[in-house]
């Protein structure tokens, strides 16, 4: 399906009338505007400066909101004229081990601000953890750095992050078994919603894949990588959607992906694999001696750097758009607030690239580090 | 942010721009010698690009406070 013949000028158009939303960005809090005016010059500055920092700590406030993780899934909240937060969102289940298992809906926090009573046991949600207290009214007990020192429950709940899992599984599923099926109906064509991503397995295979691992073994990995492949790349784009979806961003969803990977390396490694770390042939061996922790240390290494890489652009990413968009509502002048949106338009393109990017980086190395595990061993020289 | 956090934090940029941006020469000297070689060679330049950022950005929050 065509859209446009002539891509640069569609594209300007776009960009200008999306510009054109900045008419309503409204300051965030309308009293400035008066009081600005009413007051000398002196107070007036003041009063900005108190009222920048106030835009700043809310930024920072939403911009901590959308990087981490939440037993609600908030898509956004206003002032309505009464002055009270509305959300919009729905809640999902708590599930929490403590004498027994508690199952309970998020919305008896009613976001944070009171306390759960399930079964005679309460519960406190503060800065996104759930903390135990021993009566309704009970606070709990601070220590020195204002942390809480209540006990926290075993948690197994469907967090946000936990659903968008769900979901994006369920998508994928969805997605490749339609396209799965419709090779049957359609005499080895692809048909369908599908169609897309035939391109891309293939892509999978025959660059990915097999230049990595060799023709004798690929087959085995090829289900893991397209997994990786697809789930990584699907949730890096959710996660530049405006409803604070932030799961690559969370450091224990890619410390899972990377011990996957570690843990199929590692068991379905040939006996070359490890004799490569221990004794690497080909070298003197003192070199050997010195370098077998090297490479020992490599192995646990490699997977970290990998959990490292994604967590990291991706936050990073997130935290420099989200900064970018908020410099859009401190600057409350017409070029600052245009530049600004132009900036973060343009950083939100790159960020659409290193979605795929850092999907293609992930399951790359994995492949790498599979090839390396069933390589076969070239008995080149060294064996005399 | 201490002052050693700070020059820490520079040196780290310094690192992973030089790093990339001589992987970036280096790509367009090879594409403009065998233009028919650029995809290989943008592939090639893409990984290690990504790698050098990963290293980056782990020194990055290594040295940050948070």
């Amino acid at each position: 399906m065509v859209i446009s013949r002539k891509p640069l000028q569609f594209f300007i158009c776009t960009l200008m009338v999306c510009m054109s939303l900045i008419n309503y960005a409204n300051p965030l809090n309308d009293t400035v505007v008066a009081s600005t005016q009413a007051h000398v010059e002196g107070t007036a500055h003041d009063e900005k400066e108190a009222e920048s920092k106030d835009i700043k700590t809310e930024i920072k406030e939403f911009i901590d909101h959308h990087l981490k993780d939440s037993y609600d899934f908030n898509i956004f909240g206003y002032k309505n004229e009464a002055g009270e937060q509305v959300h919009i969102g729905f809640p999902l289940p708590v599930i929490i081990y403590d004498n027994g298992v508690q199952v309970f809906s998020s919305s008896k926090f009613h976001h944070g601000e009171e306390t759960a009573e399930v079964n005679g046991n309460f519960y406190q949600l503060h800065h996104g953890k759930i903390y135990k207290v021993y009566s309704k009214d009970a606070s709990l007990t601070l220590n020195e750095k204002h942390e809480p020192t209540n006990i926290k429950p075993l948690d197994f709940s469907i967090t946000k992050n936990v659903f968008m899992i769900f979901v994006v599984a369920l998508l994928m599923f969805l997605l490749f078994r339609s396209l799965a099926k419709s090779y049957a109906k359609n005499g080895n064509i692809a048909a369908g919603v599908g169609r897309i991503f035939e391109p891309i397995v293939l892509y999978v295979r025959d660059e990915i894949a097999i230049p990595n691992i060799g023709e004798r073994h690929y087959k085995k990995y090829m289900s893991y990588l397209l997994t990786i492949f697809f789930f990584v790349w699907f949730l890096n784009i959710f996660g530049l959607t405006p409803f604070g979806i932030n799961v690559t961003g969370n450091i224990a969803v890619t410390a899972c992906l990377a011990l996957l990977t570690f843990l199929i390396t590692t068991f379905t490694a040939k006996k070359d694999y490890w004799g490569h770390i221990f004794w690497m042939p080909g070298v003197p061996v003192p070199m050997k001696i010195i370098l077998a922790p090297i490479e020992l240390l490599g192995v646990f290494i490699k997977p970290f750097a990998l959990m490292i890489r994604l967590y990291a652009n991706i936050v990073a990413g997130h935290i420099v758009l989200m900064s970018l968009i908020g410099l859009m509502f401190i600057f409350k002048s017409w070029l600052g607030s245009s530049l600004s949106f132009v900036l973060s338009f343009a950083i939100s393109m790159i960020e659409i690239l290193v979605a795929l990017l850092q999907a293609y980086i992930f399951t790359m190395l994995s492949a790498l580090y599979f090839g390396s595990a069933v390589e076969e061993h070239h008995h080149e020289e060294a064996h005399h | 942010m201490t002052i050693p956090r700070i020059i820490g934090a520079g040196l780290v940029v310094i690192g992973a721009g030089i790093g990339i941006g001589r992987i970036g020469g280096s790509a367009m000297d090879a594409i403009s010698r065998q233009p028919d070689a650029s995809g290989k060679i943008q592939t090639a330049m893409l990984i290690a690009a990504a790698l050098i950022e990963g290293i980056g950005f782990a020194a990055l929050f290594a040295v940050s406070e948070n």
